[in-house]
């Protein structure tokens, strides 16, 4: 006669005589957790040690007092003040803000072109449809770094010397980048930015009032164009209260360069134009995946309540599509503030390339790139969190 | 009082299917399509016959320095590639043993080719792997059964840029699985490490990776001990590809419904067996598409490491031509040269990921 036996019942969870044992489930994870932060932080000091004893073996000096010695080169491209003089924190101090600048303006345009030519997927128009197609694979299928090469080439080589320079009226194009009218800023210009935006605050309060008369009436008001009204004329009563400013900074051609005036470098026209034309590429994809993604059924429902295509669109269609695309989208951002890190092949003087000015005059590769990955892990983490902002806003309300 | 009028019904879709009725319907079904249409028209009109007339009509094809001197601004160069084709895809291997490279990288893209079919995908495939990389490295190295010996700062070119690609992808592959799983692990201290380095990777650009793969890989090295350059590189591109790779490879095990873990524990399976048997065949054969992504994505930025001094196809572009005077006026023809062999091999590979992809959501529908 066999008896049939269970097995004993498991000890029940809660009970609180856990011993750190081989056996149990619970001991073992201790164990490996603890076997896994010892073997990480036996591998730190063993390379802090070996980079220590090489270091002294080659007389590599460290340390970030460096920093405060000056950089000693100049520096094509500043958005603050830097002379000869000036020390290396102001020459990362640039380099980053000249990154930061890169990627916002980068960020803008290829935002732009990427949804036009997403959206494009989705033309009526036949040719519009396959030429946003090609656009896409071909942008997205050859490296950035060879995209900005050639972009380099053209701007350097293709477009004409300082003589033969084309121009139309105010604005200059040559081998030294484009040049053009630049206003004087005076008190004129600051109170026309203000208006600016007061304008645009009035514009958003303004979108609000509208919408809770939309949700009482089902009257709909023209909120885009009173907004941008708003805007504009905000900024033109600022701009004639400043006393109605009229100079301007006019470019001209000097004995070396074109001189005065706003300009934009070719290094810059070619980092802008390669990152913007490669990421939109990959925003079209996104965009078009996105709009994909909003099930057949949506259309047809708007449709159906005599919505027209283009308000289809905006009001059904592109705030569902918006939830998928915002996470994709805000890796492309990131990416493109990566990328521009490759300016330091075509001499844009950003955070990479003076990185690697330091290394190559100072030696000191460990501090110099600790400070870039310091930078991009702050700008990445920036980024991200208003991106996150963004789409919590953007998601679906639940109860 | 209000009357309620009815809008006029659309016309019949797809009336026929003749060329007129489809021109219509795709090209001219409104003023502004037509507008648009005919402005697409013209322009592209306009930029085929330019770039036909610069490309092909003035075009000189030849290797002849003379003529291109003459043609410049009206015609292409491509005797640039004629006469500098060779060292753009080769790089500085020694010329008379261009063969090796050849044969060796047609091995290597040729067991590329037979793991991207789904019904090699089986238990010979790793050793198949091993056996290629054994005869890459043979013949590109050399030193033995009678090859000349190539030292590594000598590979450049094509056979760079794929070695690269295909070294570090099958070096990251496996690092990636177990980042992925540590990071959906319960416990907390593995969990934190494994993100730690996904989002330490991710955070920062390829080319710092590789600054400090060249810079200070040598210093973490015991003293006496010297690593290649390539290796360096190898070991920089693997390290940040696997960050990426395992956040694709997390995706997969996310989508997997934890009714799978759970039926393998009630069967008695332990975490290792589970993971090998259940989890990870379904969940890799989910993101095949995510990974060629990460393929396709790598193979584009291998181009970065002529930052660092190796001399891929970009980089021996570079040092074909800006070291002669000559020919380095048509840069331009040979960058649209090698565009267009990065061009082939991106889309060939995102072809197959669409393919692939369809073909996984046809297996799921029941």
């Amino acid at each position: 006669m066999s008896h049939f036996s269970m097995t004993e019942a498991r000890p029940s969870p809660d009970k609180k005589n856990r011993t750190i044992s081989w056996r149990s489930r619970e001991g073992r994870s201790i164990i490996y957790q603890i076997v896994a932060i010892l073997s990480a932080f036996a591998l730190i000091a063993l390379l802090v040690r070996n980079t220590l004893a090489n270091m002294r073996l080659r007389g590599i000096q460290s340390g970030y007092d460096f920093l405060f010695q000056p950089f000693g080169f100049d520096i094509s491209e500043t958005v603050i003040e830097y002379a000869h003089n000036s020390s290396y924190f102001v020459a990362f101090a640039i380099g980053m803000l000249n990154t930061i600048k890169v990627a916002i303006i980068g960020i803008a345009l290829a935002t732009v072109v990427g949804v036009l030519i997403g959206i494009g997927r989705f033309s009526a128009n036949f040719l519009v449809q396959k030429i946003c197609y090609a656009y896409v694979e071909f942008f997205r299928n050859v490296p950035v770094y060879l995209q900005l090469l050639i972009w380099y080439l053209v701007f350097a080589e293709a477009l004409p010397d300082l003589d033969g320079a084309w121009n139309a009226g105010h604005f200059y194009l040559s081998k030294n980048g484009i040049s053009f009218p630049w206003p004087v800023w005076q008190l004129g210009q600051t109170l026309a930015l203000l208006g600016a935006g007061l304008g645009l605050v009035f514009g958003l309060y303004y979108r609000r009032l509208a919408r809770t008369h939309f949700d009482l009436t089902g009257q709909p008001r023209p909120v885009l164009w009173v907004a941008l009204a708003a805007t504009l004329g905000m900024s033109v009563l600022g701009w004639l209260a400043g006393g109605a400013p009229m100079e301007w900074d006019l470019p001209k051609v000097g004995e070396f360069q074109i001189e005065d005036g706003g300009a934009l470098s070719p290094e810059f026209m070619a980092l802008l134009f390669g990152l913007v034309f490669y990421t939109a590429a990959f925003i079209a994809e996104v965009v078009r995946s996105g709009i994909a993604s909003v099930s057949l059924g949506q259309h047809e429902a708007a449709g159906s309540l005599g919505l027209s295509k283009r308000q289809t669109m905006r009001l059904v269609v592109l705030p569902q599509a918006l939830r998928v695309i915002i996470p994709p989208l805000t890796s492309q951002y990131l990416n493109l503030t990566k990328n521009s890190s490759l300016a330091v092949a075509i001499g844009y003087p950003e955070l990479v390339s003076i990185a690697n000015t330091t290394l190559n005059q100072t030696g000191r590769a460990i501090e110099a790139l600790s400070i870039v990955m310091l930078v991009y892990l702050t700008l990445s983490l920036i980024t991200s969190a208003l991106m996150n902002w963004f789409n919590a806003s953007a998601a679906i309300q639940e109860r | 009082m209000h009357v309620f009028k009815s809008i006029e019904a659309r016309p019949m879709p797809g009336q026929s299917a003749s060329p007129l009725a489809w021109l219509r319907v795709n090209l001219f079904s409104s003023t502004s399509n037509s507008v648009m249409t005919l402005l697409l028209l013209a322009l592209g009109i306009w930029t085929l016959v330019s770039s036909m007339d610069w490309a092909l009509v003035h075009a000189v094809f030849g290797a002849n320095l003379q003529a291109c001197n003459e043609a410049r601004g009206v015609g292409a160069c491509w005797g640039v590639i004629t006469e500098k084709g060779r060292l753009i895809v080769m790089g500085r291997y020694p010329e008379a043993e261009h063969w090796r490279p050849i044969i060796a990288t047609a091995i290597m893209l040729g067991v590329v080719v037979i793991s991207c079919m789904p019904r090699f995908w089986n238990k010979a495939l790793p050793l198949v792997w091993a056996l290629m990389l054994v005869v890459y490295f043979i013949l590109m190295k050399g030193g033995w059964m009678g090859l000349t010996a190539v030292d590594t700062d000598q590979w450049g070119g094509f056979p760079l840029t794929v070695m690269l690609t295909v070294i570090s992808m099958t070096l990251a592959f496996p690092l990636a699985i177990f980042v992925a799983l540590g990071r959906r692990s319960n416990m907390p201290a593995i969990k934190a490490l494994c993100t730690l380095y996904v989002e330490l990777i991710r955070g920062v650009p390829l080319i710092t990776v590789l600054f400090m793969a060249s810079f200070m890989l040598p210093l973490f090295m015991p003293e006496g001990v010297k690593i290649d350059v390539l290796v360096r590189v190898v070991v920089g591109i693997t390290l940040f590809s696997a960050a990426y790779m395992a956040e694709v490879i997390r995706g997969g095990l996310q989508a997997l419904p934890k009714g799978q873990t759970e039926a393998a524990a009630t069967l008695g399976l332990t975490y290792w067996q589970t993971q090998r048997m259940i989890v990870l065949p379904q969940a890799l054969a989910t993101v095949v598409p995510s990974i060629m992504n990460t393929f396709i994505g790598l193979f584009k930025d291998t181009s970065l490491v002529t930052i660092v001094s190796l001399y891929e196809l970009t980089g021996a572009l570079g040092l074909a031509l800006n070291s002669d005077a000559d020919w380095r006026p048509f840069k331009i023809e040979a960058y649209l040269f090698i565009t267009f062999i990065y061009f082939a091999f991106c889309f060939a590979m995102s072809r197959y990921s669409l393919w692939i992809e369809e073909r996984t959501a046809v297996s799921k529908v029941r």
